[in-house]
């Protein structure tokens, strides 16, 4: 890396133990990015361990971010700085970098112990292994220790300040405040005064030691572009901060109260630990003793006049399977949250993966039809939510919101939206006169458009009447065996999810040219990698975030198109059912690693799709 | 005209369709004669059903009821109390449905202590599949899944509910008007999670089989009627007495006319007496065996909300988060 270079964008890691608090280093940093007016993306990477044993190589926690000036929407390819606090954290992630990429070690930590433990033979500083990075070593630790010795903290304590120490150091090379940290350091720790004293020191020693001491010659001050943003009020937010508030605001804006019922499970319990903060907008949360249990309870929930919710990942979800079909049949609304992960089986638990679309879309005993969503980005995630609790409430039916790992974790800047500026969310009244209807036919009197029915809890009088799992009569709302009635409910239940794409808008391009040779189509978190390789590319790009049904012009729009490129996190499922649906035979590019696609290998495979079109 | 209710006022209109002379019936009427006892509201009554011939017991209810899936309706009723604690919930339910496929749920009900009256209607096989021996079977119990006899210990319904934290157990015959009648009543005055257990002849796969002290010409030989607060006294001229037996730690059956200071007084709030008496098996301890109030589930819930459920912010007081900035 060159030195005080003005770049577009930079990709930083920052990789140590799970102890090492590079989780709160790396979120801090972003924060520092996003006051200085930078667009970014951020991918927390940690072990699926709670605490690894130190030093080793499935010990390593990372938190990578993409900062700029052009849109970021990706947490970046390839990392130009890395600061590796140990040898594990060097050994897991120099396979990642690029030649020329500067790589920031902490000396201290590459003693023979902590090598051996990494599985390094031999001192990789010493070797020609790092030959193509510029390397610079630091005895972080020592000097984190030295620059807080006052405060009289024991060793561990002390080293637990070294993350700030590190930041401080990066905080110099961006040219950056440290007010907004330390502002930060001082309103969370205010508890324990020594440990805020020494952790505001640690930061400005990392920050001094940049500008004074004579190793500070090989490292580069960085300075990138400014991010062309909307002017506005902006936050970062990661996906399951956006989905709690989505959840929260489709209460506010249907004027109803949210349960939200959930059991716990990976990557899905920060949606359940973001909305226990949320108790003032009329949001309760109850932990379930099983997957099973929370979709009962939401459902339950929901028959009481409140919006159920209920979500999990894709083990979780197949447990609530039989649940889902109960809500169909019995017309409620609820919404089901999948934060897709690694299958099959517990799989990859905290890697991330969009493999579940076809337990979303087909997997259900019975013809049993399901509107399916799916959040494009973090801040995706709060307008999927409001869509899900509208569409599950103006239709009466549960409705799938498809996100994943990767979206639950990731932050990025987000403009705040105004709330009053969504529609209100419509349910259907209960009819004021019940006529000559009895209550148990008034219940399932539908609109003719939605073909969602009144929404009537207990408690209300005079309206009296009783729902199940049976099959019921189209009309009398009875049980009915009658085989003609099983065939009109039957078509009934799919011309209620079919209704939704009355509702819908219609497909836009996300990217380029509305015709053409090559339309790439992607749908879930791939949004970010399509789109910076669209428009590197200069290829057209569809982004689905209606799944089922698709959106009514969606063929008409790839019929435009000679070839069609679907990169999926799976083996092939969004090519499955858009030619399910519209006939049409997408080429599939799929990735199955638990790792997100970078932008590079979606370029190549582009440039491979459209270059074996001109031949 | 008088508001008051009658229990044809709980009938609905459905037909009922169980087999003829199933104890169904029977269970059926004393459930509507109590709830015009306790001045029920068919708007503020759910009854909520899982799977077998008792989860069809809403459609015959003349008030709110919801037909759910095998084994979750106590999951479903805690959604419903947490969304409107004051509504009137009681869950149907059988030894299938409640003690396997759904047994899971029972317990966290039981423990939470979830405002809701479950009955479980207990004739020791599976009805709905034809036949096939269920948790509550006896060993040996011949089936059509188990032809040579079945080998399973089976779960002891009372022992489950104690074990799982439950606050109410009681126990009735299906066709024993005024101790059901009783029982029912007191289920629905506890407030938290009662748990009924009610012995249910099921004419067609296992018939009689509690007919050992469901006889009526036997009964006061083999039933003992429990009352807080008053001595466990049986027999025609209740001249047998229930006693505690230091020696082997378990209930006899002594002679109350000679010792009646031995007998034991009924303490619906001793959890040990409550278990000696669910394993004692001549004569069947009947009616509220173990009561001890607590504070319901919902209640709890709705105390720790700040909000009590309502909305008194909105998004956007939360929507900016810990910080944020402007972009000019």
């Amino acid at each position: 890396m060159s030195k005080n270079k003005k770049l577009q964008s930079i990709v930083v890691r920052f990789a140590g133990d799970s102890g090492d608090g590079i989780q709160l280093m790396g979120s801090q940093f972003a924060v520092s990015t996003a006051l200085a007016g930078r667009d970014f993306a951020t991918f927390p990477d940690y072990p699926a361990e709670i605490r690894a044993p130190t030093g080793t190589t499935f010990g390593v926690s990372a938190y990578q971010i993409n900062l700029g000036g052009d849109p970021i929407t990706t947490a970046g390819d390839a990392p130009d700085v890395l600061v590796a606090f140990n040898p594990a954290a060097l050994k897991v992630s120099l396979p990642m970098l690029k030649a020329g990429s500067l790589i920031i070690v902490n000396s201290d930590s590459f003693t023979a112990r902590k090598l051996t433990k990494a599985g390094y033979a031999e001192d990789p500083r010493e070797g020609n292994a790092l030959n193509d990075f510029q390397l610079v070593s630091a005895d972080i630790s020592h000097l984190n220790l030295e620059a807080i010795k006052v405060f009289g903290l024991s060793k561990s304590e002390g080293g637990r300040c070294k993350n700030f120490w590190a930041l401080g150091l990066l905080l110099w090379m961006f040219g950056r405040e440290l007010t907004p940290i330390e502002d930060w350091i001082a309103r969370h720790m205010g508890g324990q005064p020594t440990m805020r004293d020494a952790n505001i020191t640690a930061l400005r020693a990392g920050h001094a030691y940049g500008e004074t001491v004579e190793l500070a010659a090989s490292l580069p001050q960085l300075s990138v572009e400014k991010a062309d943003l909307k002017p506005g009020e902006y936050r970062g937010i990661t996906g399951a901060e956006a989905l709690a508030l989505g959840i929260a605001a489709g209460g506010e804006l249907a004027d109803r109260s949210v349960m939200f019922c959930s059991y716990p499970i990976t990557p899905s319990s920060p949606l359940l630990h973001r909305l226990t903060r949320l108790q003032e907008l009329g949001v309760g949360t109850y932990q379930a003793e099983d997957e099973i249990a929370a979709i009962c309870a939401a459902i339950g929930a929901s028959y009481g006049g409140m919006i159920g919710v209920t979500s999990s990942s894709g083990p979780g979800i197949a447990l609530k399977t039989e649940a889902m079909g109960l809500a169909v049949i019995a017309e409620l609304p609820l919404v089901i949250v999948n934060w897709q992960r690694g299958g099959p089986s517990t799989g990859l638990p905290t890697k991330t993966e969009q493999s579940d679309l076809y337990q979303a879309v087909y997997g259900r005993n019975g013809d049993t039809p399901i509107p399916v969503l799916a959040a494009a980005s973090s801040e995706d995630c709060f307008e999927m939510a409001i869509e899900a609790v509208r569409i599950a409430l103006r239709h009466m039916t549960p409705v799938i919101l498809l996100a994943d790992g990767y979206l639950s974790n990731a932050a990025e800047p987000w403009k705040i939206p105004d709330i009053d500026a969504h529609p209100k969310i419509e349910s259907h009244d209960v009819p004021e006169s019940t006529g000559d209807l009895t209550p148990q036919r008034l219940a399932y009197q539908r609109d003719p458009m939605s073909l969602g029915r009144p929404w009537i809890s207990p408690g209300m009088p005079g309206l009296v009447h009783r729902i199940g799992g049976l099959e019921k009569d189209l009309e009398s709302g009875h049980i009915s065996y009658d085989p003609d009635n099983h065939q009109r409910m039957t078509d009934l239940r799919q011309a209620k999810v079919d209704a939704v794409a009355d509702f819908i808008p219609e497909q836009t391009m996300e990217h380029g040219d509305d015709h053409g040779d090559l339309v790439v189509v992607g749908w879930g978190s791939t949004y970010g990698p399509i789109y910076q390789a669209a428009r590197m590319t200069g290829t057209s790009f569809v982004h689905l975030r209606h799944i089922n049904p698709l959106p009514k012009n969606l063929g008409e729009l790839l019929g435009r198109f000679d070839k069609i490129l679907v990169p999926e996190m799976n083996n092939g499922q969004l090519t499955t059912l858009l030619r399910d649906r519209l006939g049409i035979s997408p080429v599939p590019f799929n990735k199955v690693s638990g790792q997100p696609f970078q932008i590079a290998e979606l370029v190549e495979e582009i440039e491979l799709v459209s270059g074996g079109g001109q031949q | 005209m008088s508001d008051k209710l009658t229990a044809k006022d709980f009938a609905s209109s459905q037909e009922v369709r169980w087999c003829p002379g199933c104890g169904d019936y029977a269970i059926l009427k004393a459930v509507t004669k109590a709830l015009a006892d306790v001045g029920a509201k068919p708007e503020s009554t759910v009854f909520v059903s899982g799977i077998g011939c008792a989860a069809r017991f809403p459609y015959y209810i003349n008030s709110y009821g919801f037909h759910t899936i095998h084994g979750r309706a106590p999951a479903v009723a805690t959604g419903l109390k947490l969304a409107n604690p004051d509504l009137d919930v009681w869950v149907v339910t059988g030894d299938g449905d409640g003690l396997s496929i759904g047994g899971n749920h029972l317990l966290h009900t039981l423990r939470r202590n979830v405002g809701v009256k479950i009955l479980l209607f207990n004739n020791e096989i599976y009805g709905l599949t034809k036949g096939q021996y269920s948790p509550t079977s006896r060993v040996g119990t011949t089936s059509p899944s188990s032809p040579s006899g079945s080998v399973d210990t089976p779960v002891s319904p009372g022992q489950f509910v104690l074990g799982s934290g439950a606050k109410f157990f009681a126990r009735a015959v299906d066709t024993d008007k005024a101790g059901l009648g009783e029982v029912l009543q007191q289920a629905h005055a506890f407030g938290g999670a009662s748990f009924t257990e009610i012995f249910q002849n099921c004419i067609v796969y296992n018939e009689d089989v509690f007919a050992s002290f469901t006889e009526r010409k036997n009964a006061a030989q083999t039933q003992l009627h429990l009352r807080h607060g008053e001595p466990m006294l049986f027999g025609e001229n209740s001249d047998k007495g229930i006693r505690f037996n230091s020696e082997s730690y378990a209930l006899e059956v002594i002679d109350a006319t000679e010792s009646p200071d031995a007998v034991l007084v009924h303490d619906e709030g001793n959890a040990v007496l409550a278990r000696l008496l669910i394993d004692m098996h001549m004569p069947v301890a009947l009616g509220v065996i173990y009561k001890q109030p607590a504070q319901r589930f919902e209640d709890a819930f709705y105390a720790h909300h700040p909000s009590r459920m309502k909305r008194t912010k909105s998004v956007t007081d939360f929507i900016k988060g810990p910080s944020s900035w402007t972009v000019d």
